[in-house]
Order: structure tokens, then C-alpha cells, then sequence
């Protein structure tokens, strides 16, 4: 399956890097780890990509490492509409001290917009 | 996440617990303060074990009596406050304050047996007294915003919506003043009463 992994450096998207690398070594899936500017995160972009990029190669996998710039959420379901995407992937949303589950401006966004399924992984 | 914006005018004084009163079922209901007893813990456990999944609130109170146990460990922690509406030995409803940076985050549940009675007004009402004795300066919560129930209760004791562009609400609520400032807190006569009870927020 084509599927589109968007990260933007919150602690849910790296499970969901991870997790989306795990399958797609077993499924054999065509992945692309889409770096989001998240307004939320204080993470520099450059190390998100290089974190993928070595999610990727421990997997042993063949997967394209971009960086996206522009509004994540529209830039999200916009490359997975232009280049013919299965599945976008995404982070399951953040915890809150009461162990409240919020999901991000990000997914919401994909989870409303997208012609694709979205996966939010937990 | 330490942006959250709170009212400027500083609230109401609640009523500190231990209180009690009658709910509209005509039963007996003590607000006390949780002192971290295993008879209380396991009433807890009960309540929630036998909470209804339909009234869980973003993924909380989990399912499942270990998972349960995990979680009341996290917010029954020495740094929390926590107050139980109790109905002779069991537990109609728990409202809980978990410590988060400079503030912190409310939660507030009700069995299903003793929604709309009023026993969540009562019970907000006592943990906020609670917490405004224990200095405490700001609290915030986050509520689906179709509970409608939950937002008007919300409202009605003084929260004001601080985020409103995700499918959930964030309100924040002033209980005491800043360290910084002497407590100029005006504020108007509290309105009580009402249907805004529901299961959880």
C-alpha cells in the first residue's frame, strides 16, 4: 500500500514514525515520511528528518524522508491526493496530565479533509 | 502547553469540604475530601469499574479494573487534590485536580445512578472550595463540546473558554490571585442550580 506518514516532532508522531516503519518493513509498503512544520512543537525540522531517516534505515526499508513546507494539515492531503496515496498516517494525539487524549489541529484537520482512510496510532 | 489564558477576575469562594447536603433524589450526599485510605481507593474502583463506557471522556476513565488501578494511581498522587460525593458507603461521583506546570487540570465524574440530581454542582463546587483552600491559582479543563451539560455546569461556576478551535473545548478558571498581585477579585453572585450534571466532563 502507498502510504503517507506526516511528522512534526510531538512525542505521538514519533510512535506513529515508528510504528508505521515496523509495518511497512513487514507489509512492504511504499512509505513517505512527510516532515510537517508542527506549530506546536518546538522540535527543529532537520532533526525530525534525520530521526526518520534513521527510523528508516534501522527498518532496513526503501522509504522517501521529505520536508513539507506550508500549513501541515492541507499540505498532508494535498501530496496524498497529487501523488496517488492509499493512507495517511498520523500521531494518535497528546495526553493530558489527567490522562485526557487530545488530538492535534493537525489530525483534525487531515481527519476531516482527507479522501484517504487516516490511521491515528495510540 | 503553558499558554493557557485564564479570566482575569478571580472567582467565587466555594464551600470547603467536608459538606452535605440532599440531592433532588432525596438521598443523603457527604463531599469530602480524599485522604488516601484503601477503603476510599477501592470504593473508587468500584465506582469506576461500573462506570458506563458511553459516558467516558476522551479516553478517560479508562476501561478494565487494572487499567483503572493505573490510572487512579496517577491522580490519587500526594501532589493531586481529589474530592468523593459519597451516598452512604459508596461513591456517586469523584472530581479530581492533577498538578500541570503552574496550574492545574480538572476532571469530574459522576456515576450514572446519581446523574442529574445536582450531586456535580456540589461536587465541582467542594473540590474548587478544596482547592482554593489548598492555594491554588488557576485550574483548566478540556470538554467535547457537544456535552453540553458539561459546558453549561462549567460555565455556571465561573469557567471561561480559553480555546475553542478543536473538537475540544479548553476553559480555564482563577481561583486565587497570582502571587505577584493582591486579590482585587470582583465577581458577581453565583447561580446555582440547574441540570448541568452530566456523567463526565
Amino acid at each position: 500500500m502507498k502510504v503517507l506518514c506526516g511528522i512534526g516532532g510531538s512525542d505521538d508522531s514519533f510512535r506513529a514514525l515508528d510504528r508505521t516503519v515496523e509495518r511497512a518493513a513487514v507489509a512492504n509498503d511504499d512509505l513517505t515520511v512527510a516532515v510537517v512544520e508542527n506549530p506546536d512543537s518546538s522540535v527543529d525540522p532537520d532533526e525530525i528528518a534525520r530521526k526518520a531517516e534513521s527510523a528508516v534505515e534501522e527498518a532496513g526499508i526503501d522509504a522517501e524522508v521529505r520536508q513539507v513546507e506550508g500549513d501541515p494539515g492541507s499540505r498532508l492531503v494535498e501530496i496524498a491526493e497529487t501523488e496517488g496515496f492509499e493512507e495517511i498516517v498520523l500521531g494518535g494525539g497528546h495526553t493530558s496530565p489527567m490522562g485526557k487524549i487530545t488530538i492535534g489541529s493537525i489530525a483534525e484537520f487531515v481527519l476531516l479533509n482527507a479522501k484517504t482512510s487516516v490511521t491515528l496510532v495510540r | 502547553m503553558s499558554d493557557r489564558r485564564y479570566p482575569d477576575a478571580v472567582a467565587d469562594e466555594f464551600p470547603v469540604p467536608p459538606t452535605e447536603f440532599t440531592d433532588r433524589e432525596e438521598r443523603t450526599v457527604e463531599i469530602r475530601p480524599y485522604e488516601g485510605t484503601d477503603e476510599e481507593y477501592e470504593s473508587l474502583v468500584e465506582m469506576y469499574d461500573a462506570f458506563d463506557p458511553a459516558d467516558r471522556a476522551q479516553g478517560i476513565p479508562p476501561g478494565g479494573e487494572k487499567r483503572i488501578r493505573e490510572w487512579l494511581d496517577a491522580i490519587l498522587a500526594d501532589d493531586c487534590l481529589n474530592v468523593i460525593a459519597w451516598c452512604g458507603d459508596d461513591v456517586a461521583g469523584h472530581a479530581t485536580l492533577v498538578p500541570d506546570g503552574d496550574a492545574y487540570e480538572l476532571a469530574i465524574f459522576v456515576h450514572q445512578e446519581y446523574q442529574r440530581a445536582g450531586i456535580g454542582t456540589h461536587l465541582i463546587r467542594g473540590l474548587l472550595g478544596h482547592g482554593q483552600s489548598e492555594s491554588i491559582r488557576k485550574v483548566w479543563l478540556t470538554v467535547e463540546r457537544w456535552n453540553r451539560a458539561a459546558v453549561s455546569l462549567y460555565k455556571k461556576i465561573g469557567f471561561e473558554t480559553s480555546d475553542a478551535e478543536s473538537f475540544e473545548l479548553e476553559m480555564g478558571l482563577r481561583l486565587n490571585p497570582d502571587a505577584d498581585e493582591e486579590g482585587d477579585a470582583d465577581e458577581e453572585g453565583d447561580a446555582d442550580e440547574s441540570e448541568g450534571d452530566g456523567g463526565t466532563a
